[in-house]
């Protein structure tokens, strides 16, 4: 399978993102830069964590709105499969293609350390090398992590299986409502989460556990 | 020739530059006519202390920088050292003290941004950060803002540029109540054929200037920094900095890709006295004049003067000497990040520094002496004091336990999560120790083994009580806790942080501190690649303790055979290397007479500096020969702390025993120095006794001291305690202090 990585000025977890795609799938993904209006025929689009133009404004909402991101959306719309992490979740929610937001974290603190989370669904197209149910160890790095939704929305998302990861054993770091650390779009093909599954994948990380999402989504056999 | 002035210079507005009588005769004799106003200001930029070093330089001198792995030393934007395979380390530490007092979110965040564009300049990639924290009393009124302000604006700059924190210290001490102490350390690597230095060459080739635009922000910061505090220093706010990491990781992007290029003949970061320093330096530097053209400089305020524009300390900005032919190639790359490009000026061969601005030539000075003619000092100097050594029977009692548990939920001994946990530490995915351990440690993302380790280290109380043996102990901690993750260090860079060096005692503690840097960088073998001076610590009239920070840089072979420092297993045998024959015993100037009997006397622990290295070797090459399972260097606290650091690490107990017959007190607090804690796995049983010839062979003592196992301290003449109860005092602390 191919990938692309999204670059933005002001992200800074591409060099980690890239370097996770070629260790696990063996060859480099392609790139594409902000102005650029088409993307490359690829399986996976993945939008790497940062701070995409300062965060100025609110986090993603610059992001959203360059040509790259409605190039992104017109593959989404397709069905190609689009993975934002930290920075990129947040701009996935600007760019309406996730349902929700995310809000400063309740402690008004930026937070860096590992956590525990469960695969909320281990049935959809990224999550599928996991056992339903599996707690995995995983990173965070933000300060905008607070999971929201309205009632509604919330409702809908849980029952359409949409909540993909949920932060577990009270590790949750940033207040996010019902735990949530990643969703996905009703379609299955669209995933945002705020942990950095790309800095767990090899022995020098002391742990692998962010491993099977790649290979789940690159359909590579463990 | 004159410069009209339309400002007239008197004596007041010479003293309100911060230059002396003396120093202003010497502008007038080496220029020949009264200075502008806005020569006025290049000279006060080029001649205060922050800028020219002119107390410390004579004893700077004395430092030992060479060495065969030793690249480029100080007087460059970074040290440059040789980690083999043509890829080289780029580091240096600084200091932000005086804006971060005043304005502590910008005073930090600008100050991670600085010291981030003296690495990147040079032509690396950061991959490393550390801070050093001096804070006043837990409970002075602006502590905790101090310590909330300037830890979120770490994490604010450095977690947008993406570099890991994987180290650093934090201190508490009412000496600190008016003037704390932030110094920021960053590393990057490069390729060796790849270094950029200041030194422009060629005649007629354009002076560029990139980044971010000049406004009026920072104005007399490097004045401001060379100045002592009074209680007036709130109305000096506005001459703190304003930090934009968005711009900055836009303006590494940039000149990464401009340098591989080929563009770029010199390159100097705009920092301390911004456009004026970096273009004297590279002029000076180059033994070539520069003409600078004020009106071309991308500003973001309008009517700016040229003196405002001169002493601007914006930041996020770069000065480049480039390839003429390559001009539109550089002007694409910056387009592209979005950033602003301009031709400001030229290279020329008069050796003059030229200054136009709107048709007005406003300044006109000889380039050479405003950069090297500074004044240099030999300040008179009285040899510290030492305090009395404590009498032999003089151990004051305490119940161990519970001496322990007030020690390591202490200001100074406590867990710093609550600080680190805000900074990006895993960021690049490297790094193989956060902050927790003895040193960071970040792999060599180029190469298969390679990993690099770092610690920022000095012990204030000890210098204070003794500026040699401080200043040596600073140096043997860093090398000290580079070596107990098994790295090889290789060199150093100092962070000078002083009182006033106009009165002889506190010259006399920088002479001192130097002294003793400097023996132990020569028996260590752990050159100064590297460094900064940071004067006029004092809040009306009263110093800050001596703190020379060492910030040190090791290398791991490698990776897979790194020691940490908790504890491997149960069952583990625990060594004791370096001891004395009594495992310790100095309790002059150690934590627990402080923390626990509040009393600050006695000598402070001398080094022994043959044995420091004897011991040190040996615990490497066990490490490197895969022997030991964990190691842990033994400094503030003593023994118990150690060992209560290690247990607390790995949620696994240990049982101690003590040499017999002999007080219990300064065994397990005494703050000797040289020691390391060593853990040996049961599976291989003759492996102890292995270890102990050998370094008994090298004249090591390596006492076996006890075992792992359970989920108790147990220190031989002391109450059990839990490791849970160990961590609840550990961890307690900074939340509870930081929430109340």
């Amino acid at each position: 399978m191919k990938s692309a990585v999204v670059l933005l000025p002001g992200l800074n977890r591409d060099r980690d993102m890239i370097a996770a795609l070629t260790k696990i799938s063996g060859k480099a993904p392609a790139t594409v830069w902000q102005t650029d209006t088409e993307i490359p025929d690829v399986d996976l689009i993945v939008i790497p964590g940062g701070f995409s133009y300062g965060d100025y404004l609110r986090c993603g909402a610059i992001a959203a709105r360059t040509p790259v991101m409605r190039a992104v959306a017109e593959k989404a719309a397709q069905g190609v499969m689009v993975m934002g992490v930290c920075n990129g979740f947040q701009i996935l929610l600007e760019t309406g293609l996730l349902p929700g937001a995310l809000m400063r974290n309740a402690s008004l603190k930026f937070v860096c350390r590992e956590v525990k989370l469960e695969v909320a669904n281990a049935n959809t197209a990224f999550t599928r090398a996991y056992e339903p149910g599996q707690i995995i160890r995983c990173p965070v790095a933000h300060h905008d992590g607070n999971y929201f939704a309205d009632p509604e929305t919330l409702a809908r998302i849980e029952g359409n299986g949409q909540v993909v990861f949920r932060y577990a054993e009270d590790t949750n770091p940033n207040g996010s409502i019902n735990d949530i650390a990643g969703v996905m779009n009703e379609a299955g093909n669209v995933l945002g989460l705020m942990p950095h599954p790309e800095n767990l994948i090899e022995a020098a990380h002391g742990g692998s556990d962010g491993r099977a999402l790649f290979e789940g989504v690159l359909g590579i056999a463990a | 020739m004159t410069i009209p002035n339309a400002i007239p210079i008197t004596p007041e507005l010479v003293a309100a530059h911060g230059l002396k009588p003396d120093e202003y005769q010497r502008i007038l004799d080496l220029i020949g006519r009264e200075p502008s106003f806005t020569e006025l200001g290049i000279f006060s930029a080029m001649w205060n202390e922050h800028c020219s070093y002119k107390s410390s330089k004579k004893w700077l001198r004395t430092l030992p920088t060479k060495g065969p792995r030793v690249l480029v030393g100080p007087g460059e934007n970074a040290g440059v050292v040789d980690i083999g395979d043509g890829d080289v380390v780029v580091f240096k530490m600084e200091s932000h003290n005086h804006p971060s007092y005043i304005e502590p979110y910008q005073g930090a965040a600008t100050g991670v941004g600085g010291i981030l564009r003296d690495v990147f300049t040079m032509g690396a990639r950061p991959i490393a950060a550390m801070n050093a924290l001096r804070f006043g009393a837990p409970d002075h009124p602006k502590t905790k803002h101090l310590v909330s302000g300037v830890v979120a604006g770490i994490g604010g700059y450095g977690n947008a540029f993406g570099v890991p924190v994987v180290g650093g210290e934090v201190n508490f001490d009412e000496r600190y109540n008016g003037n704390i102490l932030v110094n920021a350390f960053a590393a990057g690597l490069a390729k060796a054929d790849g270094i950029f230095l200041s030194q422009a060459k060629g005649v007629g080739l354009p002076v560029v200037y990139l980044g971010a635009k000049t406004g009026r922000d920072g104005v007399g910061g490097a004045t401001m920094a060379s100045a002592e505090f009074d209680d007036k220093i709130e109305e000096k706010r506005p001459t703190v900095q304003v930090g934009d990491p968005f711009t900055e990781k836009c303006l590494l992007e940039a000149c990464l890709e401009l340098m591989a290029s080929g563009a770029v003949i010199a390159i100097q970061d705009m920092g301390a006295a911004g456009l004026t320093c970096s273009a004297v330096e590279m002029g000076a530097k180059g033994d070539l004049g520069i003409r600078l053209e004020l009106d071309k400089v991308p500003v973001r305020e309008e009517r700016m003067s040229a003196y405002e524009m001169m002493l601007s300390e914006s930041q996020e900005r770069m000065l480049m000497v480039l390839r003429p032919e390559q001009e539109e190639e550089a002007e694409a790359i910056f387009r592209k990040w979005g950033l602003d490009l301009a031709i400001v000026g030229w290279t020329t061969d008069d050796l003059r520094f030229r200054v136009i601005h709107q048709g007005e030539e406003v300044a006109n000075l000889p380039i050479k002496e405003l950069g090297d003619e500074a004044p240099e000092y030999d300040r008179p100097w009285v040899e510290t004091a030492k305090p009395a050594p404590l009498a032999d029977t003089d151990v004051p009692q305490a119940d161990i336990a519970d001496a322990l548990l007030k020690m390591l939920g202490s200001p100074d001994l406590s867990s710093r999560r609550w600080v680190w946990e805000q900074y990006d530490t895993l960021i690049q995915g490297n790094s193989l120790q956060i902050p927790g351990g003895d040193a960071g440690v970040v792999r060599v993302d180029t190469h298969p083994t390679k990993a690099l380790a770092f610690s920022a280290d000095v012990t204030p109380r000890y210098c204070e009580a003794d500026p040699f043996e401080g200043g040596k102990q600073a140096i043997a901690e860093c090398w000290r806790n580079l070596t107990a993750t098994g790295a090889l260090p290789l060199a150093a860079t100092d962070n000078l942080n002083f009182g006033n060096p106009e009165r002889p005692e506190i010259m006399g503690q920088l002479v001192g501190a130097i002294k003793g840097i400097g023996e132990a960088c020569r028996a260590l073998d752990f050159p100064i690649v590297s460094g900064n001076v940071s004067l006029y610590n004092e809040t009306n009239g009263r110093g800050i303790l001596p703190t020379p920070a060492i910030g040190g840089v090791g290398l791991i072979d490698d990776w897979s055979k790194m020691a940490r420092i908790r504890f491997a297993g149960p069952g583990e045998r625990i060594l004791l290397v370096g001891a004395p024959a009594t495992w310790g015993g100095h309790l002059g100037q150690s934590m627990y007479l402080r923390d626990i009997h509040g009393r600050r006397d006695g000598t402070a622990p001398p080094v022994d500096l043959a044995k420091e290295k004897l011991a040190g070797d040996f615990v490497r090459a066990m490490i490197r020969a895969g022997a030991l399972s964990a190691v842990h260097d033994v400094s503030d606290g003593g023994l118990a702390v150690a060992l209560a650091e290690m247990a607390i690490a790995s949620g696994i107990g240990a049982e101690v025993q003590m040499p017999v017959d002999i007080d219990p007190i300064p065994v397990w607090f005494g703050e000797d120095q040289g020691r390391y804690l060593v853990t040996i796995s049961r599976a291989d049983p003759g492996l102890v006794r292995d270890i102990q010839d050998e370094a008994a062979e090298l004249g090591i003592s390596a006492p076996w001291i006890g075992e792992t196992g359970g989920t108790e301290l147990k220190l031989a003449g002391a109450r059990p305690i839990p490791v849970a109860d160990l961590k609840a005092a550990h961890e307690g602390w900074f939340p509870k202090f930081m929430d109340a």
